[in-house]
């Protein structure tokens, strides 16, 4: 644990001293809107944490983030099998999966609020986003697994659940860790970009939207912490769940 | 088809070049037979043809199908992440499990079902490969050099014990003494693979 800390502290020392001179530059006046002391952002947070709002607010985004994720990961990989075993379906599909990589998050929010309700959008841009990340690692790691192994199956007579547990899955492992962690990050930044546009009701995003339109910079700062600490929890339970689901046939 | 597997005038080429050229050879479906020749003759290729693995552009084989052989390749390619003896039971029908003990003790890995391929030796990686080759029900087998890498009493110890299979064998080994003690040897040159 004490080999953590270290640069936390550093940036947390970091953070302190730019306040500091921001502060003195503005000869203490209007500092809270600029750049807050941590300590500013640690009792903002304190005092929403106390609230149930607060709670209410965070399980709501999780669970929309969650889904979100889940449908983006499931739907990433399911793409990958398919483009990967047919030439025919790589050609129709692989140009439309770059194109939503490429495109700007903020037109598919806004055209995602057109065609659903406001509750729904943060659940779909995330899936839209980690669609393409997952199918990506996904197909270069199916593309990647050893032709001569696979012909071994072949010829050893093992059914295609076989195969995929004893050579595709532990293969791809370190790939779904990759598409995971990029995954989590990317559901997380754009479901919440999505509620700040959108402001489904509660959420991080409209809380978000509320320091904005309040000039609450520490409440901002405690918001931006909590999605943050929220994206890296989830991150490190799936990567703990996949260890663990993977531990029987896992190097 | 009398007891034997004929290879009739089998042609597999690899761009432009024949590796084998209407190239036939009557395989006795009983002991050992061993196929001698220097490498890159077509040896490997002639194994593959007979395990279905490459189509020959013209010829047959008769007298066992590909799904009735059992290949043991050049190269081990085992299951980094599988152990010893899930190698073995990966390939064991459910209800011939049973046969676990007998492969380990044939192939000299007792003692080892736990250990993964990464903590095995080159010889001993070779003798799981074998092991798990043998554990396939198979009307013939097809052994790629199954003794590189093994040492040579070792490796007679093993030859022993393959005639106790059910099934023929035919394989490749460049080992003046394991080709002493086959039944029988096929003395071979090419490309094209021709018998001397």
């Amino acid at each position: 644990m004490l080999y953590a800390l270290p640069a936390p502290a550093f940036w947390l020392g970091v953070w302190q001293l730019c306040a500091f001179l921001v502060d003195r530059r503005l000869e203490g006046k209007g500092n809270e809107l600029l750049l807050p002391y941590p300590l500013s952002v640690w009792n903002a947070l304190t005092v929403l944490a106390g609230t149930g709002e607060f709670w209410a607010t965070i399980f709501s985004s999780l669970g929309r983030i969650a889904i979100g994720l889940a449908c983006g990961l499931l739907l990433g990989a399911g793409l990958a099998v398919l483009t990967c075993a047919s030439p025919w379906a790589d050609r129709l599909l692989s140009p439309a999966i770059r194109v939503v990589r490429a495109a700007p998050v903020a037109s598919f929010i806004l055209l995602v609020l057109l065609w659903t309700g406001r509750n729904t959008v943060p659940a779909v841009i995330s899936a839209m986003m980690v669609l393409p990340v997952t199918w990506d690692n996904l197909s270069r790691g199916i593309q990647a697994v050893d032709r001569k192994l696979l012909e071994l199956a072949n010829c050893y007579r093992f059914s295609r659940r076989k195969t995929a547990a004893l050579i595709y899955l532990p293969a791809l492992r370190p790939y779904i860790l990759t598409a995971l962690t990029t995954a989590t990050g990317l559901a997380w930044k754009s479901g919440v970009a999505a509620e700040v546009l959108c402001l489904p009701e509660p959420s991080l995003g409209q809380r978000i939207y509320y320091t904005k339109y309040y000039l609450d910079i520490p409440e901002l700062f405690a918001w931006t912490a909590v999605t943050v600490a929220l994206s890296m929890v989830l991150e490190r339970l799936l990567r703990a769940c996949l260890t663990r689901w993977g531990r029987g046939w896992a190097a | 088809m009398g007891g034997v597997i004929f290879c009739k005038n089998l042609t597999v080429s690899f761009g432009g070049r024949a590796v084998l050229d209407r190239f036939s050879l009557n395989i006795p479906d009983t002991g050992i037979t061993a196929l001698s020749g220097p490498s890159g003759c077509g040896k490997t290729t002639l194994l593959r043809v007979l395990a279905g693995l490459e189509k020959p552009q013209s010829g047959a084989v008769e007298g066992v199908t590909p799904r009735e052989t059992a290949i043991l390749f050049q190269d081990d390619r085992l299951l980094p992440w599988r152990t010893v003896e899930q190698h073995l039971t990966d390939v064991l029908p459910r209800d011939r499990r049973d046969r676990v003990p007998e492969l380990l003790a044939l192939a000299e890995l007792e003692g080892e079902e736990g250990a993964r391929p990464g903590a095995l030796s080159g010889g001993m990686g070779r003798r799981l490969a074998l092991a798990r080759c043998l554990a396939l029900d198979a009307r013939l087998y097809l052994l790629d050099e199954p003794f590189a890498g093994v040492d040579l009493p070792r490796a007679l110890r093993i030859l022993e014990r393959l005639r106790g299979l059910a099934a023929p064998v035919l394989l490749v080994s460049h080992e003046a003494a394991v080709l002493e003690h086959a039944d029988r040897v096929v003395r071979l040159e090419g490309p094209p693979l021709r018998v001397l």
